[in-house]
């Protein structure tokens, strides 16, 4: 049985319990709507621990253009045959995650010496990025050792994360720090 | 991982979550999986539900997997290695070993060369000036035919097995009490339960996690449970295997994909400066087989590492600039972690750029990051939410005039909002659906990397500047070149054939002459022309392992069990036919997806495919540390070794400078051992900004002993302080009888316990662990000692 004709079994279930003898009719008024009822469902995993819990996300909204989607749920997934539809204290909490009013809606610089942030906009703050990676870039990058051997690394850049990205982004990230040239490249796995 | 991969060949949990359940023996010990994997240790205790399996925990504190164990060894922090070599020595003494597998499965019968040994606390080879081995004498002795000699009855006093038990012999249950502080009586009444699998129908397996990768000698401590499960026949068996259970989503997937120091993706080596060639690089780094029958599969080395270059610089890569082999930075000294923030300290570390991660809170030594940090010209920090790490310059005690770093903060996407696969402890790569948009002024992780990639490239272009070919080469032909999809990526992770532009289905394709391309050989197979495996959701199981082989995908080749020829015998018979990893029909391998040539006959090759000895490796040259496990004390110890006191600490460790001077010293009042550790309803820093979570647990705490809380006037609920030699912590006592009192070789040990939770920028505010932590790391990966040091505590 899955999840939604055990759902419609049990709301069959409940008018066979009137024969009980008393009367449900109250109850039947006062009974809403789950509000998961016209979401859309979403199959992700929970971005906490490494177990790779299967989880279902309900999205409301069109999902038109020009629409904004928002998560109105999000549960275990009773398919995945990791979890099973169980979750942990994070992950059954992970909507406040996921739309907390906390995650930052724009770039910031703090300058040398200040005590405060100040906004910059995001074609400001890559230009500023690309800049300071290519001067340190430029200032710190070794062709040769002390032996004459071809050893083309930057030396004066770190790049660290993440074990919270996707493979792909994770990839990417590889691919592009080795191809700039660094080698102090580390993640969570160390610490 | 990189004792799993010293041991067996591959760095990853051998076996899956869900084949937890097929265990009749769960040793717990370095993790807390009922707190920190809830959800995957429930297979455990399914696994004591339906097969009666025992639960055992050994930990310093008595935890909340403790709480549904059937028994539970308290020990001291550090002390791992005793125990564990004392569980190897039990099983070797009472002849509880599974012969037939140590003898087909193990380098048990090889005979290593004479002038191998172990004296006064070294291994022979060890040079006293720097710290480092030799290792020659640690070699195999060959025979006239170039080939190791091996011993079958496993009675030459060289071969492995000798030289194991005579090393192992000193860790009799007395020493294991003195060292560890548990008594005698309660490990002989542990180690029958754990070492009570040695035979063809029974199986057990070993959960473990940080706990034991977090210290000077945290690779030999998984290298002694490596060893023990070889013993008793556990790698290779569903319901068996050694599995690290990783903290964060995509641990595994990260480190596959080599955000790390040293490795390309797919535990390829990043070159160094001697090997001035790709040919001397791959004849470095390709194995050669040190025996007639074994696939060493790691000889395919060049196919893999070829394919990759091609992957990355395209029409730049030929064999005329050897595939653009000089487009990637060679590596001289280690540059993981620790290494980055010894740079900064001495200001030799111009720009620092973090992701998805919270270097500050990271820690060790928190005061010693801060004066790092305070020293670079520049970070970058991106992340969903405001970070500690972003905000170093206001951390408590620091004057943010003083500091001239630039900080700047990007505001990233996170995991709801993106598709994209997260590969689990199990490694199984698990594809996710985008579930809702980024909000406006938010941008992803794909786009930040790709606007830095041509912003960097469009400057060289513009200005000029050192060594702009390989940014000028790298590959970067996305349908939108300013934001590629991670489907994208994932196909090209994945790897086609140039000639006819087909999605390769197998590593096994992969040509070393730049016919194919694979941006990591191990994930070839995931993305082919039947479409995306890894978002696969198939939930059958003929198996009725758990193994499900339609569901999502797991490397190598989906996979399910790593090792699993290694779960049947020399006839290919499994040892339990009720818990078959792989079967051979006469014919054929069926099964899982076998570790080994599907139609190969099970006599012809040795079952550890990726090793070049065909078997698995009780005795092992592949650490820097010792061919064998040793027990070391920790960096900061209250006792000095009570099997070598004059080499009481990990010889190796290397030491960046200044640190030994942050360690307690004799004289210095720090008596009690510490250890940090995670609670349920937190993981690391990010909850911190989630309401139900931060209710559920809200404040710092320090876990103090009832006894020492009694001699130190500490009230549960009030305050303590609690410091080291290079900062404090002051929170809200709680007085626990789940540490009990240690004897350590004849004195009472107190060890008290620290979540590691908090910082400055949270929904609520409390004391960061990692003040307290040390600046020193394991010999081999350099995975910093957090969880054995040294603390002094009082009523505050």
């Amino acid at each position: 049985m899955d999840r939604r004709s055990f759902l419609k079994s049990s709301v069959a279930g409940t008018v066979g319990a009137s024969a009980l003898g008393f009367d449900l009719e109250p109850a039947y008024a006062a009974v809403r709507q789950l509000k998961i009822r016209n979401a859309r469902e979403y199959k992700t995993v929970c971005p906490y621990c490494a177990v790779g819990c299967g989880t279902i996300a309900y999205v409301h909204g069109s999902g038109g253009l020009n629409t904004v989607n928002t998560i109105v749920h999000v549960e275990g997934d009773p398919d995945s045959p990791i979890n099973g539809g169980t979750l942990c204290p994070k992950g059954a909490s992970q909507m406040q995650l996921a739309i907390s009013p906390r995650l930052r809606k724009s770039p910031m610089l703090r300058e040398a010496g200040s005590s405060e942030w100040r906004e910059v906009d995001w074609d400001f703050a890559m230009d500023w990025f690309a800049g300071r990676f290519k001067e340190s870039r430029d200032r710190t990058f070794v062709e040769t050792d002390d032996q004459g051997r071809t050893v083309n690394r930057c030396e004066g850049i770190s790049w660290v994360g993440s074990a919270t990205v996707s493979n792909e982004d994770a990839y990417l990230i590889t691919k592009t720090m080795r191809g700039l040239g660094l080698i102090y490249i580390d993640h969570q796995a160390r610490i | 991982m990189a004792s799993l991969a010293a041991t067996f060949g591959r760095g990853a949990m051998t076996n899956h979550w869900k084949d937890i359940k097929n265990a009749d023996v769960v040793l717990v010990m370095g993790a807390n999986p009922a707190e920190n994997h809830p959800c995957g240790f429930k297979w455990a205790l399914e696994a004591r539900d339906d097969r009666n399996a025992r639960i055992i925990t050994i930990d310093p504190r008595f935890t909340r997997t403790s709480a549904v164990a059937d028994r539970h060894l308290q020990i001291r922090p550090g002390a791992d290695i005793a125990v564990l070599g004392g569980l190897v020595r039990y099983t070797i003494e009472n002849g509880l070993f599974h012969d037939d597998y140590v003898k087909l499965h193990t380098n048990a019968s090889f005979i290593v060369r004479d002038g191998f040994g172990f004296e006064n606390g070294v291994f022979s080879g060890f040079n006293e000036e720097d710290g480092s081995y030799d290792k020659e004498s640690w070699d195999y002795e060959r025979g006239p035919d170039g080939f190791v000699r091996r011993d079958p009855t496993l009675t030459h006093p060289r071969c492995v097995f000798q030289l194991l038990k005579s090393h192992f012999s000193r860790y009799t249950p007395e020493i294991v009490a003195r060292i560890s502080g548990c008594s005698a009586e309660n490990f002989l009444a542990t180690a029958a339960m754990v070492c009570s699998t040695g035979t063809a129908d029974r199986a057990g397996t070993i959960m473990y996690a940080v706990g034991w990768t977090m210290h000077t000698v945290g690779s030999q401590i998984i290298r002694t449970a490596a060893i023990l499960q070889l013993l008793l026949g556990n790698i290779g068996r569903p319901g068996g295997g050694i599995n690290a259970l990783r903290g964060h989503a995509n641990v595994q997937g990260a480190t596959d994909h080599a955000i790390v120091a040293g490795i390309l993706p797919g535990y390829l080596r990043v070159p160094t400066p001697s090997q001035t060639s790709l040919s001397r690089h791959l004849a470095d780094a390709t194995p050669q087989a040190v025996v007639p029958d074994t696939m060493n599969y790691w000889g395919n080395y060049p196919k893999f590492f070829v394919s990759q270059l091609k992957t990355w610089f395209g029409d730049h890569a030929t064999p005329p600039n050897e595939f653009g082999y000089h487009f990637l930075g060679k590596q001289a000294e280690d540059a993981t972690w620790l290494s980055i923030w010894d740079k900064a300290l001495l200001g030799e570390m111009e720009g620092f750029i973090s992701l998805g991660f919270n270097p500050l809170l990271a820690g060790p030594d928190i005061p010693r990051l801060l004066r790092a940090m305070s020293r670079l010209r520049w970070k970058v920090v991106i992340d969903p939410f405001m970070l500690d790490s972003a905000e170093f310059w206001k951390a408590p005690g620091m004057d943010p005039a003083a500091i001239d770093t630039e900080v700047l903060y990007l505001p990233a996407t996170h995991w709801i909002e993106r598709d994209g696969s997260f590969t689990n402890s199990g490694r199984w790569a698990q594809w996710k659906e985008q579930a809702i948009d980024a909000p406006e002024g938010v941008r992803s992780d794909t786009w930040i990397l790709s606007e830095l990639f041509w912003r960097v490239k469009e400057r060289y272009r513009a200005e000029g500047g050192i060594y702009p070919e390989p940014i000028e080469s790298l590959t970067w032909d996305y349908l939108n070149p300013r934001l590629p999809t991670l489907s994208e990526l994932a196909k090209e992770i994945n790897g086609k054939d140039l000639a006819t532009g087909r999605q390769l289905s197998s590593f096994g394709e992969l040509r070393d002459d730049g016919t194919t391309t694979s941006g990591n050989w191990l994930y070839c197979g995931s993305f082919t022309e039947a479409g995306n495996q890894m978002a696969r959701r198939g939930t059958d199981d003929p198996t009725n392992l758990g193994m499900h082989h339609d569901w999502a995908w797991s490397w190598p080749l989906n996979r399910r069990v790593l090792y699993n020829r290694a779960s049947a015998d020399g006839s290919g018979t499994p040892w339990d036919n009720g818990r078959a990893g792989i079967r051979w029909t006469g014919r054929e391998w069926v099964g899982d997806v076998p570790d080994y040539g599907r139609t190969t006959p099970p006599d012809q090759l040795g079952a550890f495919i990726m090793t070049e000895e065909g078997v698995a490796r009780l005795f092992t040259k592949h650490l820097v540390d010792g061919p064998l496990p040793e027990h070391y004390e920790p960096a900061e110890s209250p006792v000095t070794n009570l099997l070598h006191e004059n080499v009481s600490v990990n010889p190796t460790i290397r030491w960046y400078d200044g640190v030994r001077e942050t360690l307690a010293q004799a004289g210095d009042d720090f008596p009690y051992p510490c250890t940090v550790y995670r609670v349920v309803e937190r993981e690391h820093f990010v909850t911190s900004n989630v309401p139900y979570l931060v209710e559920l647990m809200p404040d710092f705490f320090v876990e103090v002993p009832e006894g020492l809380a009694a001699e130190k006037g500490i009230e549960n609920g009030g305050r303590v302080r609690v410091w080291s030699k290079r900062g404090e912590v002051v929170g809200t006592a709680i007085v626990t009888k789940r540490i009990r009192p240690l004897q350590v070789n004849g004195r009472v040990s107190w060890t008290i316990g620290i979540p590691v939770h908090w910082g400055f920028v949270g929904i609520t505010e409390g004391a960061m662990a990692n003040q307290l932590t040390p600046f020193v790391g394991d010999a081999n990966t350099r995975c910093p000692e957090f969880k054995a040091f040294l603390v002094n505590i009082e009523r505050a």
